[in-house]
């Protein structure tokens, strides 16, 4: 199966510990990984902060760089709900305003082939325990996108109840927005801060050494607002720990989350 | 809509505000919260509600495309039995309609049945001009009046006020209104709920004209319904020798029928009851039974300009049971008066700036003021995608755009405040279509991490004034990548 990584243009910059993790765990349950080079952004940002045009030739761009592949993996749920719910709107949209129905054609067949991590694992390799080991109390906050668009359900849950050595904690309130919302963080950053600060406490409340979820984007914001705080919780994406074996010492896992 | 409003600061200033205040913050949180879990469990009850939200979708969406016809029919059904049936462009026509109407009567005062379109259109302000006295009878909106205050909620206008404040305003204001408060009264809900019932009962049985809004408008029968739970609706419904209903077009159904998908879904997503408890329908006049003279004052203002837009249209689906109010995270900490409309949170962002326009700052800020999370979209019962009419409307900020105001068709442009944003936006779009660009300034970004501040200051300090900067890597992955070739497994996580 020819498999391409979708690191999106956060992680490639901000988060290269999440990708290699991806590459890691995906290569150990014998998977085939590509890295397309050309790839860049989703164009998540564009659309939603009112620049559907911008975001067009972004869709392109997707389209034209994973359209040769089997299946596209992205450890991001938001962007996997930009593509899967969006790309489709992106079209109809363009044929509303009379431009015919090309560009709906051009991204129609990324749509289904892209899949959120954790989708990819439970639905097309069919696996829950991947083989990891992690010895942290985690608690794991289930981000909007993955949540309600991509409907991900209990696949995270059930990923992370199979890694042995993982305590896993409920978070209060765990289905409540973090409050980061891409541009909404900097647009609307005293209750943006406000929901944060809710989530933060709640995960404190927990007990746990990690905050796990499966999109960087908000674990950013939360992270940001826990190294703030001094909470002394560290951030950690999904893919990280479920990468981790009993070879790894730790270290470089948890590195790789902040 | 009212003027009431105008001069509002955007949204972000305004929710600062209330943020910073820990009273209000509990209130709400309180509030929505317990609100939010009981509506659930009700919702969780049946079995066919997935059903059922559909089937109000569906029911709207076809009422608002025979929007016409259905309005023609609902006029001759109610003329035939014995009302009068008025159309009005805007606020400014409907307060006329109805202060003419009032006038006409001889009377100085009217009861008012808890109504958001005359709130809307800031009847009371108006009536009040004219020299006539509305008196509100729903309990929320008594406190919200008696204390000068402004409603910040659809359905408990008072939610941001507790006992505490509510005792206050009775034994201060009652006696400016009526019937004064109760000599001692105290902050018991029991002796609080007397206390209205007291100073209300007697002008339910003084008044001589009612003025209410109303659920629905049945276009088969000309029937009007109207859902509460206090009793204190149906009073003015029934008692006052003339009624005027001010209700906006889009709250016609073709068919009784079709009552019995909203008479489900509505109860259980405002007060989470199963049933409502006090269902009031009226059809004309009727010799010998309730209001002797009725007149029906069918509102626009700004509802079918909002109609021609296929995407926003969908926000007139909306059945005012403020279920997305109660679960929105925004909201609960902003509260509802950020909102500097009578319609706050998640409705009332896509709502305001459609039937006002985006002339003003706020109506501008409004689609900026929610992450996207979507909690509004899963618990609505008719199936009004919030999320994609913010983004809709983002875009009709950003990018300017066609749309429709007072009938006609225009063009607006970007707004003037996004210019840089767009900048930006269009060179990282520029950027994003080609890798390489990309790759260099992730370079340029680590080869200077050393330097990065954990701080910002200028416009980043909205983010960084709470949260830290993440730290930029040593290398971005794809250099990593290209380096290694996603290989060897060994350091393949340094
Ligand atoms: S938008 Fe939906 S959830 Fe919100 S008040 Fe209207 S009907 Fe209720």
């Amino acid at each position: 199966m020819r498999v391409a990584l979708f690191l999106t243009c956060v992680n490639d910059t901000l988060y290269p510990g999440t990708g290699r993790a991806v590459v890691k765990l995906l290569t150990r349950l014998g998977v085939e990984v590509d890295f397309p080079m050309a790839q860049t952004c989703c164009g998540q940002a564009h659309y939603n902060t009112g620049y559907r045009h911008g975001a067009e030739p972004l869709a392109r761009h997707y389209a034209e760089v994973f359209g040769g592949y089997e299946a596209i993996v992205t450890p991001s749920g938001s962007c996997a709900a930009m593509v899967r719910e969006l790309y489709p709107r992106l079209g109809a949209r363009a044929a509303a305003e009379g431009r015919g129905g090309e560009l709906a054609r051009v991204l129609a067949p990324v749509v289904p082939k892209t899949y959120e991590l954790t989708e990819f694992l439970v639905d097309v390799l069919g696996v829950v325990d991947v083989g990891a080991y992690y010895p942290h109390r985690v608690t794991y906050h289930p981000t909007c996108h993955g949540l309600r668009s991509l409907g991900l359900g209990d696949r995270p849950r059930r990923l992370l109840e199979a890694v042995r050595g993982l305590e896993l904690v409920e978070l209060p309130g765990a289905e409540e927005c973090c409050g980061f919302g891409g541009t909404f963080a900097v647009k609307n950053p005293d209750v943006s801060a406000a929901m944060g600060l809710d989530k933060v406490r709640n995960a404190e409340s927990t007990g746990a050494e990690r905050l796990c979820a499966a999109d960087n984007s908000c674990l950013m914001h939360l992270g940001g607002t826990m190294s703030r705080l001094r909470t002394g919780i560290e951030p950690v994406h999904l893919a990280e720990i479920l990468a981790g074996t009993a070879a790894d010492t730790g270290g470089d896992i948890e590195e790789a989350g902040v | 809509m009212s003027g009431t409003f105008v001069g509002m600061p955007a949204f972000p200033a305004a929710a600062r505000e209330a943020v910073g205040d820990a009273t209000l913050r509990a209130n709400l949180r309180h509030a929505t919260h317990t609100i939010r879990d009981k509506r659930a469990r009700a919702v969780a009850e049946l079995d066919d509600w997935a059903a059922l939200r559909e089937a109000g979708r569906r029911i709207k969406d076809h009422t608002l495309r025979h929007l016409d016809t259905y309005l023609v029919q609902l006029e001759e059904s109610v003329t035939a039995a014995g009302g009068t049936v008025h159309w009005a462009a805007d606020a400014d026509e409907a307060n006329a309609i109805v202060t003419e109407l009032v006038r006409a009567t001889g009377e100085r005062e009217v009861v008012k049945v808890k109504s958001m379109a005359t709130q809307e259109i800031g009847l009371n302000e108006a009536l009040e001009e004219a020299g006539i006295r509305a008196y509100e009878t729903d309990l929320a909106e008594l406190i919200v009046q008696l204390g000068k205050d402004r409603p910040s909620h659809i359905l408990v206008p008072a939610i941001h006020r507790n006992r505490g404040e509510i005792g206050a305003i009775f034994r201060r204001e009652m006696a400016g209104w009526g019937r004064p408060a109760p000599e001692g009264l105290t902050d018991s809900p029991a002796e609080l709920a007397e206390a209205a019932r007291l100073h209300l009962r007697e002008k339910f049985l003084r008044a001589k004209v009612g003025i209410s809004g109303a659920n629905f408008m049945v276009a088969e029968t000309g029937t009007l319904v109207v859902l509460e739970s206090e009793g204190n609706g149906r009073m003015c419904l029934t008692l006052p020798e003339t009624l005027i209903s001010v209700v906006g077009i889009e709250k016609v159904v073709p068919t009784w029928r079709d009552l019995e998908v909203f008479l489900q879904t509505l109860p259980r997503s405002s007060t989470a009851e199963r049933m409502n408890p006090y269902t009031s329908t009226w059809t004309g006049t009727t010799d010998g039974d309730g209001p002797k003279t009725f007149h029906l004052v069918l509102l626009d203002n700004g509802r079918t300009d909002t109609l021609a837009d296929e995407v926003g249209r969908q926000a007139l689906r909306c059945i005012r049971c403020s279920a997305c109010l109660n679960v929105c995270p925004v909201y609960e900490r902003a509260g509802g008066h950020a909102y500097g409309s009578v319609y706050p949170g998640p409705i009332g962002a896509i709502l305001s700036p459609q039937l006002r326009g985006m002339g003003s700052e706020i109506d501008r800020s409004l689609p900026f003021a929610s992450s996207l999370c979507g909690a509004c979209y899963e618990v609505c019962p008719v199936a009004i995608d919030i999320p994609e009419v913010l983004v809709h409307l983002r875009e009709r900020v950003a990018e300017g755009g066609e749309v429709v105001r007072n009938g006609a068709r225009i063009t607006v442009r970007p707004a003037k405040g996004h210019a840089a944003e767009r900048a930006a936006m269009r060179a990282a779009a520029w950027a994003f279509r080609r890798p390489g660009v990309l790759r260099t300034g992730q370079r340029l970004a680590s080869g200077t991490r050393r330097l990065h501040p954990r701080r910002l200051p200028g416009p980043g300090r909205a983010w960084s004034a709470s949260r830290e900067l993440p730290e930029v890597p040593r290398e971005s992955f794809r250099d990593w990548w290209q380096r290694t070739q996603g290989g060897p497994a060994e350091g393949s996580t340094k």
